[in-house]
């Protein structure tokens, strides 16, 4: 419950620190409405869209209502997927005003001590230590490796965990181990023709739990034609902080991710994670108000690119043979990638010059898969609705594989593979680890 | 009534509101009741004590029995999409949310209709009937998200009004449920039906204002087999406006007939980008469906009067995807608008389309007499106008003024044998000025209507009948 010290404190910061003119800028046409999953999944109630949630905000901010749990849980249930910017012809910044409220609500909550030491020690003392994130990861590999994973199975432990949890527990993919991933070179020279020079964003989790498609990545620019650089003492991008209300932290990161890049003369910044990506390119927004900074985040904004529109823009396929075995392949937008990066056709036209392949455009690729970040752990119902009623449009595609562009969103999509009791006939894979696959040397 | 007298016939109505719809479809939460509190019409806000969402008709009809009874004011609402605050709860009481009663009953291949109760997304007619190559013609922006049921209350246009009319000529039989309690059924399946008054034409356009569209059968028609788009383009607004009227002139009624100032185009481009061409002053978007001969003779014909008016250039779409680009980005206009100042005021006044550059040119001059910024874009070829006001409604100075202006504008349009609405609706915004149009008697037989059917006022209070009109500006010769 939230105690009326909190509701006075919360409605106080929301007059200080709303952005007044974005809020009025919503003129409530309603045009978002139909791209909003929870809207929809909840049988078309307003204060699950985007509107009423801006509603709500500027109604705190006007002193109309008082703050309560109730529109807490409104906000909270946002995937944060922002499917509504584009539709919006007024261009409001939905993504910023959510962080905003996000981090004002957050600020003030009363969190059980166990909670709130769990938060502490995955936002402060995880994601920003790559080193950690390594060690973290290996040890995942060491229980998929040893065949405790099995054991752990067997004896029902992971039945203590909500059944997302569980489920997900055993589509991880298999972690490389430790000694594997401290020796990778920082340094790939291009093959053939040089066209560019590009630095790598690894990102926290592809760069450990998804440490093939890195590898993937890296090969597929250097065929692309692009020397590769991975600079060093970058980390995680801070999404996860900047979408849970922890805006300082995120900050705090984005400066040293802005920082490495610096160090490597780069024409692009390349990134394979959808999610990643859109926090990365508003690094400007982040840090608009801190004048060392800010022109250093617009530089480093300008140059990022995702893996797909990098190969694209380099003709990529045009100069490259890919082939693959006959199959059916769909592709679900990363939502990140698609509303904020404006990446969507890049990576269907990557899959479609491939030989072989029967590209089936999914009804709803455009939508949430119900992945958002960290939201199928916080909000598992929802995200298992939105995530089966997902996985009814893929069965209609009849696609053998499912193609995304973000780590989150392929292991959602394994997972409702894995729920649809579908594993070994359809796979969810990375578009950077398809191409490879279907690269002819 | 003191305050606690009145939480305790709250919470009495509550009761029974449960006892109609069960629990979990009455919402008096904070934050329920304040996301019904607005629609899209600025500077309109209230919130209602209850939110209800009833599930059959039945309760529709249970419900307001019970709100005449209790004297209790009801809004029924779609998806609130409404621009003259005809879904605000002004006076608190019951929002009737009809998010549950959102079927297709029937197509009907053989009388060509449908039937569909009211929370249905019109969007989801036109699709729907659309694969059996049929075909809804009423197409207002909102129609992605708008539900019929508040089309057939406001009796909403869209951009095929010029040549198959409003939402009116496709309301072929309602279910009403009545402020007594009664369910009623007026109309048919039929073309000819002349047993007794017009009901089903009496609910079309009143409003919710009378009782609750309950269900209701749409007429269809054959889907055209082609259509064709061109963009005319002008350096001289008037020149624009001249067009539309030779056109008509010239016996040619295309579906579409579109005109966007230099405002609009270039703040729909920025929204949409698909290339609109914001160097000219103003543009025709010109559409023309039926047979495939018809359609190259008619946009042949259309173009040559264009350039015969001054367009500066005449553009053909050059393919099905990009005609329907420009009728999106058209029907974004008035939400694009929005991005260039905090608050867009849009009107709708309507001319006979014979006076429609007199008319573009009396909102231009008014603008500059008031010194306010006016928009204009719509759909010219039905004589309906969209002039929207950039402001601010911090600004109460200016807002004094944008007031005026649009009283002006108002005045000028019944002078021209116009109205003050096309489309949208009288609701709030223009209730004070109602009268000019209807003048006192006009009035009074509506009064009479509304007192016959809803003798307590509860069904939308506060709307179409102002407390006070507005004195005229200017008296008419």
């Amino acid at each position: 419950m939230m105690t009326s010290s909190a509701k006075d404190k919360i409605q106080k910061e929301f007059k200080e620190e709303m952005d007044y003119d974005e809020l009025l800028n919503c003129m409530r046409c309603g045009f978002c409405l139909p791209s909003c999953p929870t809207y929809i999944e909840t049988g078309h109630q307003e204060k699950y869209s985007p509107r009423g949630r801006i509603a709500l905000m500027k109604g705190i901010t006007d002193g109309v209502i008082e703050p309560d749990d109730d529109i807490a849980h409104s906000l909270d249930l946002c995937l944060g997927c922002r499917a509504c910017e584009p539709v919006c012809p007024s261009g409001v910044h939905y993504g910023h005003l959510l962080e905003s409220a996000r981090t004002i609500i957050q600020r003030n909550k009363k969190e059980p001590i166990r909670v709130k030491m769990l938060r502490k020690g995955i936002f402060n003392e995880l994601f920003p230590h790559q080193d950690r994130m390594e060690k973290v990861t290996s040890l995942i590999g060491f229980y998929q490796r040893s065949g405790l994973s099995k054991v752990a199975r067997k004896v029902g432990f992971m039945n203590l965990f909500p059944e997302s949890m569980a489920t997900m527990e055993k589509v991880l993919p298999e972690v490389p181990k430790r000694s594997e991933m401290k020796q990778r070179p920082r340094f790939f020279e291009h093959e053939g023709e040089k066209k560019a020079t590009v630095a790598l964003f690894a990102g926290c989790l592809m760069d450990t739990m998804f440490f093939e498609t890195n590898k993937a990545t890296i090969k597929l620019l250097q065929k692309a034609g692009c020397d590769v650089a991975i600079p060093e003492n970058q980390l995680c991008c801070g999404a996860l902080h900047g979408h849970n209300g922890e805006l300082e932290k995120s900050k705090e990161m984005a400066k040293q991710n802005i920082e490495a890049f610096e160090a490597v003369k780069a024409d692009y910044i390349i990134t394979n994670a959808g999610g990643c990506s859109a926090f990365l390119i508003e690094y400007d927004h982040l840090l608009k108000d801190d004048p060392e900074w800010a022109e250093r985040a617009k530089n480093f904004a300008r140059k990022l690119k995702d893996i797909s529109a990098i190969l694209v823009a380099l003709d990529f396929q045009k100069t490259h043979r890919l082939c693959l075995p006959e199959q059916i392949i769909t592709y679900q937008d990363s939502c990140h990638l698609r509303n904020v990066m404006k990446t969507f056709s890049e990576p269907r036209i990557l899959l479609q010059s491939i030989e072989g392949v029967h590209f089936v455009e999914m009804e709803g690729a455009d939508t949430c898969c119900g992945s958002a970040g960290d939201y199928n752990i916080v909000q598992p119902d929802m995200a298992m609705q939105i995530l089966d009623h997902k996985m009814d449009k893929v069965e209609d595609t009849n696609a053998q594989t499912i193609v995304t562009a973000n780590p989150g969103c392929l292991l959602e999509m394994k997972l409702g593979v894995e729920r649809a009791n579908k594993t070994g006939s359809v796979r969810a894979v990375h578009i950077a680890d398809v191409l490879l696959e279907a690269l002819v040397e | 009534m003191s305050s606690s007298k009145m939480d305790k016939k709250l919470g009495k109505i509550k009761e029974r509101l449960i006892e109609i719809v069960g629990t979990e479809n009455v919402d008096d939460t904070t934050s329920g009741r304040l996301v019904y509190s607005y629609d899209a019409t600025p500077n309109f806000q209230a919130l209602p004590d209850f939110v209800v969402s009833p599930r059959t008709a039945e309760e529709v009809a249970a419900i307001l029995k019970l709100c005449t009874e209790t004297s209790t004011p009801v809004y029924t609402r779609g998806s609130g999409t409404n621009l003259c605050a005809d879904t605000c709860p002004l006076k608190g009481g019951v929002v009737l949310l009809m998010k549950h009663l959102n079927k297709i009953l029937e197509l009907d291949k053989e009388n060509l209709t449908i039937t569909v109760q009211p929370g249905t997304i019109t969007k989801e007619i036109t699709d729907r009937v659309e694969k059996e190559d049929l075909f809804y013609p009423p197409d207002p922006s909102s129609m992605k998200i708008s539900t019929i049921g508040g089309n057939l209350a406001e009796n909403s246009g869209g951009l095929r009004g010029l040549k198959y009319g409003v939402t009116k000529d496709y309301a072929m039989a309602l279910q009403v449920a009545l402020p007594n309690g009664e369910l009623i059924r007026t109309g048919g399946k039929l073309t000819k039906d002349v047993a007794g008054y017009d009901l089903t034409h009496l609910f079309v356009g009143s409003e919710g204002t009378l009782g609750v569209i309950t269900e209701a059968t749409l007429k269809l028609i054959p889907k055209p087999e082609t259509q064709k788009t061109i963009l005319a383009l002008y350096q001289d607004i008037e020149a624009a406006g001249r067009s539309v009227s030779a056109i008509i002139a010239n016996k040619m009624i295309p579906v579409t007939l579109e005109f966007l100032d230099q405002d609009t185009l270039k703040a729909v481009e920025d929204f949409a980008h698909i290339g609109l061409p914001t160097d000219a002053k103003a543009i025709l978007l010109i559409v023309q469906d039926g047979p495939q001969e018809i359609v190259d003779r008619d946009i042949h014909k259309i173009a040559e009067i264009c350039r015969a008016e001054q367009a500066v250039d005449v553009r053909l779409a050059s393919s099905d995807e990009e005609a329907e680009e420009l009728a999106t980005a058209r029907r974004s206009a008035l939400s694009a608008l929005a991005r260039l100042k905090p608050t867009t005021i849009l009107e709708d006044a309507t001319v006979p389309r014979s006076e429609i550059a007199t008319m573009v040119r009396a909102i231009s001059d008014v603008a500059q007499k008031y010194n306010v910024r006016i928009s204009t874009f719509g759909h010219a070829g039905d004589g309906n106008l969209h002039p929207t006001c950039l402001t601010d409604a911090r600004d109460e100075e200016e807002m004094t003024r944008v007031e005026e202006a649009f009283a002006e504008i108002f005045e000028k349009a019944i002078e021209l044998g116009g109205t003050l609405t096309g489309e949208h609706g009288v609701g709030v915004t223009k209730a004070p000025y109602l009268e000019w149009k209807l003048g006192k008697a006009g009035i009074e037989v509506m009064r009479g209507i509304k007192q016959s059917i809803d003798p307590k006022g509860i069904m939308n209070p506060g709307k179409v009948f102002a407390e006070h009109s507005k004195e005229r500006l200017v008296s008419v010769k």
